[in-house]
């Protein structure tokens, strides 16, 4: 077998670096940065015609930015980066080799391939569609067809991820179980897999149809098995995110889960109840009945809402259990005052965590209830829960990711450290800001893809009202601030990993694994029994966490109810 | 001794769980489970729920129809050179209205605190009913007539956009809703 065997161990981390896989790495994570300049630049074309004192685009030209906008953020940059993820949670910190690398480049370069196929059809003009392309709208056929070939990569490469697993449990790279890291990306490549499968059952037939093979698409059918795809791949977001957040606490705190067991079943949730869960895109059409819709929006209780409300506690009690071990035991939050709020790695990540729960997951909940469902449904409140789910969120997590991985896996140094500590607060501020602003917006209803709120000369002209308008400025102006936040990051990022300082390994060499490998570590006996003692208040280790997690819940109950009590005050309905 | 290592302790699920987690997670179920009860709870005692009841209808079918009932409840044209039809149709009765690229068909005059069985379809792609500023949203779909029962409350004129991106001139899907006392 010709399999390279070639390992580095990265001088600052410890971490040990197999070649192929380091080099996939950094070619994935290259495909996701241009992914995401190119979706930050339609940004602004999106953002400054949706602030209407400006309305920069004419509107054939504003659906086909915002349809190429959505697909290179939420599609392209989004899964490349989580591939990279993948590969580092596989074979970096199993210490193995990749399997099949001929496979992972195979993969890349479908999806590479199948990224450009589709922008090539949005840049035709007559593939204006969205990205949910909704049936029996129709676009060109190369729409899905970039689409397929785009999945069919990234199913590829999940699966070199989980050969991974396998290659390193058969030659014993690590004793026991794997990492918690580990475990979450399984989870997203698990998730993943299902996914992709749903995307087949709905976008090959709409291949089909739209090469005139196959006669009509039900439009219901398509947006329930579209939303089984379109849904599910969110989970994989919040599966690769919330791992992320482990690693970063991991990383920067040295911070221990915990409790493995809490945090590993709040994973296996994810994989068990988010499928149907779905659902909740669906509750304000006809043809399915409620029975259908509050059992596949909650399975009787919300399972896999309450696997994202356990790692919300867990990944801030587990820094702050590290913290207060470092001697931060004082009062309730020196651990979190005393936290290293310069390093963006950090800041990113706290960031995203906040921003995903308090503004993401609570809009989110309330979304998914049935009833409530109807004052926002198809509102710009959607963008708005998603510009914190999948941008504070998962966005901002992985520019976290990425300052601790400039060092260790491009080995340069970060260029413009100033700005990069600066450039999670901006971006995620901001972010935040456009989350809101597009959420109050909505809660005014004004609709989302669209481009003239003003109705301007129409003879039935709605006129929403002045607060309607200052959201959309609003949202303008933070915009544009989430957009300069993102052009420091790829300014670093770019400069750096091109432009940046060398950092050299002295006797860099190439070892072959079998003897450059040092066996791994025995586990240290632990003095577990008395847990953490000495530590914390209350009879709690992180007391800090649990009262945060106690405002999460206030506000989380209030806004609830207070949708419920703007739900009774409009028309009645059956 | 950390997230991104194996486990320390071989036997990691027989390690107990600490205060913090241990309530927080009974707090987030009982919280889950509430959330849960309130959807059953609101259609029993609740007045807004999305109805059940739809066909499967074919377009011409649907506009036949939408034209017959204009013919009977008709009282007016508005909407100036566009000369869209307003009905008035009896409280209580059906209320027939098209969705199709790009327009909403015909004018509805409703009377307040009276209800009426609305029948929604589209003819051709989705489309989104989105009563301003009511803020009531529905997804319309080709081939399925959804019947609503709906029961307006204060007498006024309201706005039907449409929020379901459907084609370049999405944002033109606009008209009116009037409901008197
Ligand atoms: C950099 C700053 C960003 C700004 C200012 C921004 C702004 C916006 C705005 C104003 C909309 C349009 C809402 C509408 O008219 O319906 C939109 C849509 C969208 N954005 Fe962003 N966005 C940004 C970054 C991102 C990122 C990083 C992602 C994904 C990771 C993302 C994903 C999406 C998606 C999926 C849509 C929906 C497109 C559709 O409705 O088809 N955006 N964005
Ligand atoms: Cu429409
Ligand atoms: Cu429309």
């Amino acid at each position: 077998m010709s399999v390279n065997r070639m390992f580095r161990t990265c001088p600052t981390s410890g971490l040990v670096f197999h070649e192929p896989a380091e080099k996939l790495m950094r070619w994935n994570a290259v495909a996701a940065v241009v992914s995401l300049l190119i979706g930050g630049l339609l940004a602004i074309g999106v953002v400054l015609t949706r602030w209407q004192a400006v309305h920069l685009l004419p509107p054939d030209r504003f659906y086909q930015y915002l349809t190429a906008h959505g697909l290179n953020m939420l599609v392209f940059w989004i899964i490349f980066f989580e591939i990279a993820v993948l590969y580092f949670a596989g074979s970096t910190l199993l210490k193995a080799r990749l399997a099949t690398p001929k496979m992972a480049w195979a993969a890349f370069w479908l999806m590479v391939l199948g990224a450009l196929v589709n922008n090539y059809s949005v840049l035709r003009g007559d593939s204006s569609v969205m990205f949910t392309s909704y049936a029996p709208m129709g676009a060109h056929p190369t729409f899905y067809l970039g689409l397929i070939l785009f999945a069919v990569g990234a199913l590829i490469a999940c699966f070199v991820f989980l050969g991974t697993l396998v290659v390193a449990k058969a030659e014993r790279t690590y004793h026991g179980s794997i990492p918690l890291v580990t475990f979450g990306a399984v989870t997203a490549a698990i998730i993943a897999i299902f996914t992709i499968a749903a995307g087949a059952i709905i976008l090959i037939p709409t291949f089909l149809w739209s090469v005139g093979l196959v006669p009509t698409i039900d439009s219901l059918m398509y947006r329930t098995v579209w939303w089984a795809f379109g849904h599910s791949s969110q989970q994989i977001n919040v599966s690769a995110h919330v791992a992320v957040w482990y690693a970063v606490a991991a990383i920067v705190f040295g911070a221990k889960p915990m409790s493995e067991k809490v945090s590993r079943t709040a994973f296996l949730l994810y994989i068990l109840f988010l499928q149907l869960a779905s659902a909740h895109h669906l509750l304000a059409d006809p043809g399915l009945t409620s029975h259908w819709k509050i059992f596949n929006t909650s399975y009787a209780m919300y399972l896999a809402v309450l696997a994202s409300m356990v790692h919300g506690l867990t990944v801030p009690g587990s820094i702050e259990v590290a913290q207060r071990q470092k001697g931060f035991n004082h009062g309730l939050f020196e651990w979190l005052r005393k936290a290293p709020w310069s390093n963006p790695a950090f800041s990113s990540m706290f960031m995203s965590l906040i921003g995903f729960g308090f503004l993401g997951g609570i809009s989110g909940v309330m979304m998914g209830t049935e009833q409530l469902n109807l004052i926002i449904h198809n509102t710009l409140y959607v963008p708005g829960h998603f510009h914190a789910t999948v941008v504070v969120g998962t966005t901002l997590a992985f520019m976290g990711l990425t300052y601790f991985l400039i060092p260790v896996l491009f080995r340069r140094e970060i260029t413009f450290p100033k700005m990069a500590q600066w450039q999670p607060y901006v971006f995620g501020l901001a972010m935040m800001g456009v989350s809101l602003f597009l959420m109050g917006a909505g809660t005014l209803g004004v609709p989302r893809r669209h481009w003239d709120i003003g109705f301007a000369g129409n003879a039935f002209a709605h006129e929403f009202p002045g607060a309607a308008w200052l959201m959309m400025a609003l949202a303008g102006i933070t915009g544009i601030i989430a957009i300069v936040g993102g052009g420091m990051y790829l300014l670093i990022t770019v400069w750096s990993v091109f432009l940046g300082k060398k950092i050299q390994t002295p006797g860099f060499q190439h070892v072959r694994a079998k003897d450059g490998i040092a066996p791994a570590p025995k586990p240290v006996a632990a003095a577990i029994a008395a847990h953490h003692p000495g530590i914390g208040a209350g009879g709690m280790v992180a007391p800090g966490t649990f009262a945060l997690a106690m405002v999460f819940l206030t506000a989380f109950v209030l806004y609830y109810f207070i949708n419920w009590k703007y739900l009774s005050t409009v028309w009645p309905l059956k | 001794m950390s997230a991104i290592l194996p486990p320390q302790e071989r036997v990691w699920w027989k390690q107990p769980l600490d205060r913090v987690e241990l309530i927080w997670i009974v707090v987030a179920l009982i919280w889950c489970l509430i959330m849960f009860f309130m959807m059953p709870y609101w259609h029993i005692y609740g007045q807004q729920n999305l109805s059940n009841e739809a066909y499967r209808s074919k377009p011409e079918d649907f506009v036949r129809k939408t034209e017959a009932m204009i013919a009977q409840y008709k009282v007016r044209e508005d909407g100036g050179d566009l000369k869209v039809p307003v009905v008035r149709p009896p409280a209580g009765s059906d209320v027939y209205m098209v969705a199709q690229l790009w327009r909403w068909y015909p004018i509805l005059e409703l009377e307040a605190g009276k209800s009426y069985r609305i029948h929604l379809m589209s003819l051709d792609w989705l489309h989104g009913f989105s009563l301003q500023p009511e803020n009531i949203n529905i997804q319309v779909h080709p081939g399925y007539e959804h019947v609503l029962t709906v029961t307006p409350t204060n007498p006024g004129t309201y706005s039907i956009i449409c929020n379901e991106y459907c084609g370049i001139n999405h944002h033109t899907m606009v008209s009116r809703l009037y409901v008197v006392k």
